[in-house]
């Protein structure tokens, strides 16, 4: 989580060095979701993900340097810079993006669940999208088919009660998020997802129903987005006060008291723990920094495979 | 060295040939599998599925709930995890509900993830009119699909085409779209024997001719060849050009062919505005206008959604008669 929060604080800092462009939507605040599910999960199992994914990408093991890189738009990111922020991929952790269209991802993910099921494997596609994406077609249909297929699909709903700016009640007639996994027959559980170690257990619970054969389910986690949307909103939708007091409950904060009272962090630990994700974040820069654009000629690349190449 | 080539033939449906090369193809990669509305207990909405599901079962002829995006972006999810999905949408109009997941997901991912993941699906579905179906089951959008890069949309024209194009399809890395003329279903041509997987890369020449190209694809191809006859008839020598992929389109052979005839005549039943008929159009004017004796004429479906009644619908889609007269007009 340190990592997450330290990285994405960099990040921030980059984009207003104008060294990172376009879009960039910060995680900060909802890391204990992608940390306590990622620990669920075992590395041939396949994940999605939404455009606010440094996180999971992070969680998930992909290398630091390679994120940071992708998003300075070097040839040496995971995407080659093709994808910049919000597509990240990689193939070594079945990483599948980084998907910018809100709902895009679930359809995805029953298909890898359904390539599981005909080949016989055991194994898990997470899915991570927020609440906003409940009110899309595809989170519907896509529920609707893991569940009549019995996919191994575990959803994970992150609930950061606002979609860009519109709060879940002024965007849906139902605002039980988990009512409506509940309407596919699928079994649906509400989290608190500022607390890694609840994430992580509801996670591994569901995880592994999924993979016995016990068909897809769904979690939400309750969460808050401490930034802004992008680097582009002025938080006009939101006070200052709820804000703060959802800070209150900042899961990395929470997990620090939980460990320092049963004696496991002290101030020693917390330093060293402090000055190494400090360090591996520099080396991240220092190599996106030292990265190197791709050529305008590979501009054509990769719009179709390159057969025999 | 071969010293004679036995050639036979055999006679079948553009439908029959689709259901053959579906099952030769599940039959061959235990990771083919059909999924679509109705593919299974019903048999296909054109019924070219028709027996598959009981030659396979139900875990390899999928029937899917009314959920385009969701069972479109389940193939594209299937291909990523390693298999080779054939998914069927039944017509053309219904994959627009489907649009987001080929246009944002199928088509972007290889080159969004810097050549990682490739999206090996192959997407069939029903386009054209001519059954009085009214404007929701008749349109033409397949040039829509040929604006995006990143997929492969091909059209087959022929029996043949219908039979060894698929084989091609789901070899290759990409997504490929086939689109099937419905008004094609139905008709019969020979197959050579034995015949092997075919190429989707290359347009070919139907009919050989020197005064003027008819190009086109998919179902006006036989309306361009019964204007081909008929122009026969008044001295009129039709070239005729089977695009058989409208992306990559394959420019070279439409400029080949303007450069023999010197006249041009496309035929398509999109519409004209924005369409694949003014790709063509395009690609002659930029590379070939100096091989033009006369100006490129087109022959698309009329700028309205197209009618139900028989002769409205008539009125509005591409006809042999206005083939001839534009050919007639721009060699005479």
């Amino acid at each position: 989580m340190l990592r997450i929060r330290r990285f994405e604080e960099r990040c921030a800092q980059l984009y207003q060095a104008e060294k990172i462009r376009g879009f960039l939507h910060l995680y900060i605040g909802e890391e204990a979701v992608a940390v306590g599910v990622m620990e669920a999960l075992r590395p041939d199992d396949a994940v999605v993900a939404t455009y606010r994914e440094h996180g999971h990408a992070l969680a998930r093991g992909m290398d630091p340097r390679s994120i940071m890189a992708e998003m300075y738009g070097k040839v040496e990111g995971c995407s080659r810079g093709r994808g910049g922020s919000m597509h990240l991929f990689d193939a070594a952790t079945r990483f599948y993006g980084g998907n910018a269209i809100v709902g895009g991802g679930l359809p995805i993910a029953v298909g890898l669940a359904l390539a599981d099921r005909l080949e016989g494997r055991q194994r898990v596609t997470a899915v991570f999208f927020g609440e906003g994406a409940v009110a899309e077609g595809e989170f519907h249909e896509a529920m609707n088919l893991a569940a009549l297929w019995h996919l191994p699909v575990l959803f994970c709903c992150e609930n950061n009660l606002y979609a860009m700016g519109t709060a879940l009640a002024r965007s849906e007639s139902q605002t039980r998020v988990t009512l409506k996994a509940a309407s596919y027959e699928m079994p649906a559980w509400e989290v608190d997802g500022m607390d890694v170690l609840a994430v992580e257990q509801a996670a591994r619970t569901a995880a592994e129903a999924v993979r016995s054969g016990g068909g897809p389910h769904f979690l939400e986690f309750r969460t808050y987005r401490f930034r802004a949307h992008s680097m582009f909103d002025p938080e006009l939708y939101r006070s200052k006060d709820e804000v703060e007091k959802w800070k209150e409950r900042d899961p990395i904060a929470l997990l620090e008291e939980r460990l320092t009272a049963d004696g496991i962090l002290n101030d020693e630990k917390r330093i060293a723990m402090e000055a190494e994700v400090a360090e591996e974040v520099e080396g991240a820069v220092a190599f996106a920094e030292a990265g190197t654009w791709e050529p305008v000629e590979e501009l054509t690349r990769f719009v179709y495979s390159e057969v025999g190449g | 060295m071969m010293t004679e080539v036995l050639t036979e033939t055999r006679t079948m449906t553009y439908r029959e040939a689709i259901r053959e090369a579906i099952r030769d193809a599940m039959q061959q990669d235990d990771r083919v599998f059909l999924m679509g509305e109705d593919v299974g207990r019903y048999g296909g909405c054109y019924a070219v599925s028709k027996g598959l599901l009981e030659e396979f079962g139900p875990e390899r002829v999928r029937d899917t709930p009314l959920s385009e995006a969701a069972f479109v972006g389940a193939g594209i999810g299937a291909a990523l995890g390693g298999m080779r999905p054939i998914v069927e949408v039944m017509t053309v109009n219904f994959s627009l509900l489907a649009l987001d997941q080929i246009v944002n997901n199928a088509a972007l991912y290889l080159h969004m993830s810097g050549g990682q993941f490739n999206v090996p699906l192959v997407i069939r579905m029903a386009t054209g009119a001519g059954h009085q179906v009214g404007a929701q089951h008749s349109h033409s959008l397949e040039g829509w699909y040929a604006h995006i890069p990143g997929i492969r949309v091909v059209t087959p024209a022929t029996v043949e085409d219908a039979r060894w194009m698929l084989p091609t399809a789901l070899a290759d890395p990409d997504p490929v779209i086939i689109f099937e003329h419905s008004g094609l279903y139905n008709s019969e041509g020979e197959l050579p024997e034995p015949g092997g997987p075919v190429d989707i890369v290359r347009s070919q020449v139907r009919r050989s001719g020197s005064d003027v190209s008819l190009i086109t694809y998919g179902g006006s191809l036989p309306k361009a060849l019964g204007a081909a006859d008929e122009l026969a008839t008044v001295g009129v020598s039709a070239e005729v050009l089977d695009l058989r992929v409208l992306r990559p389109i394959d420019t070279e052979a439409i400029l080949a062919s303007v450069g023999r005839t010197h006249h041009a005549v496309i035929v398509d039943e999109g519409w004209k505005t924005a369409g694949i008929s003014a790709e063509i159009a395009a690609c002659i004017a930029e590379r070939a206008v100096w091989d033009l004796d006369a100006p490129i004429r087109r022959v698309c479906s009329a700028e309205v959604p197209i009618p139900y009644s028989r002769h409205m619908e008539e009125a509005a889609l591409p006809r042999v008669s206005a083939i001839v007269a534009a050919a007639r007009e721009i060699t005479g």
